[in-house]
């Protein structure tokens, strides 16, 4: 039989993507709600979006993870309109940065790191990766690590409750299986 | 479900409380033990006048279109002690510590500001 090429062609999306497709989408709600909450300071965020790459991570594996979180990067820029602006790169980096962290957590003992260990390290990576853009890139200047302390302090501080929401999120969805 | 507080693992409270501890030390070493700005550079009329080191206590004069600019130099610290200028800006910028630091008399044409040990920074701009 010929084919046309007004033909159309069935793409098999798996359950497995389904379930990247549903957790990007939760992400890119979360990244909505965190560019919409005012922030003190530019640059301090809650990042509520690294619960959905943490629970993905926790779940399905890092590769989930890397999925979920670039497509959310990528969804959410669309959505705020600031696709290929400096702010997309900034959250770019920060989310290579982060996933980089996570990657090494494999190496870490389950049995005394919780995922609450797994978000400091994603919030101190998503930090670092955008200091060093911003630094190499956008900022040239020495004096762009003044800014340091206060956003270390806040990426500990938002890194340790968005930990303990995956955490919470993570024992909730064992409860109910 | 209950509301119940999750558990940390001992872990989760050795990475909590050494990020916490480099924060601290952040804090310290970049806010307040930034005072090891190494010069003073003086100009007036757009040209470097003199370069000085903050370590010496010192008193400057800059001469522009309007007067004279005094530059105090004190305790590592710098800044215009007085300009004829209208709205006194520089004046009450006080002490200027950090490299990359300045402090401008637009209207006197003068102007102080600190240099670091690295001076290529502003290359890129």
């Amino acid at each position: 039989m010929t084919h046309w090429h007004s033909d159309t062609r069935e793409l098999l999306a798996s359950s497995h993507d389904h379930q990247l497709a549903r957790l990007a989408a939760c992400g890119i709600v979360l990244a909505l709600l965190d560019a919409a909450l005012p922030s003190p300071l530019p640059g301090i965020k809650p990042g509520l979006a690294n619960i959905v790459t943490l629970y993905a991570l926790a779940s399905l594996g890092w590769r989930a993870a890397v999925w979920v979180s670039l497509l959310r990067i990528i969804g959410a820029g669309l959505l705020l309109g600031s696709l290929f602006t400096p702010g997309f790169w900034l959250s770019l980096s920060g989310g290579c940065g982060s996933l980089l962290l996570l990657a090494g957590t494999r190496w870490l003992p389950r049995r005394s790191f919780s995922v609450v260990s797994y978000s400091l390290l994603a919030a101190c990576g998503h930090l670092g990766g955008q200091l060093l853009l911003a630094r190499g890139w956008l900022i040239p200047h020495q004096g762009l690590w003044l800014l340091l302390p206060p956003l270390l302090t806040a990426a500990v501080i938002t890194g340790l409750i968005n930990g303990l929401f995956t955490l919470k999120l993570l024992e909730s969805a064992k409860d109910e299986t | 479900m209950t509301l119940r507080w999750p558990r940390l693992l001992a872990g989760d409270w050795l990475l909590l409380s050494l990020l916490l501890l480099t924060c601290g030390a952040s804090f310290h070493w970049l806010w307040w033990q930034q005072g090891n700005a190494g010069e003073l550079i003086l100009s007036a009329d757009g040209k470097v006048v003199s370069r000085w080191p903050l370590r010496l206590d010192h008193r400057f004069e800059l001469h522009g279109p309007l007067g004279i600019t005094v530059v105090e130099v004190h305790a590592g610290r710098a800044r215009i002690a007085s300009d004829p200028s209208p709205r006194q800006y520089c004046v009450r910028q006080g002490w200027l510590s950090r490299a990359g630091e300045t402090a401008l008399c637009l209207p006197n044409r003068t102007a102080i500001s600190i240099g670091g040990q690295d001076q290529d920074d502003t290359l890129a701009f």
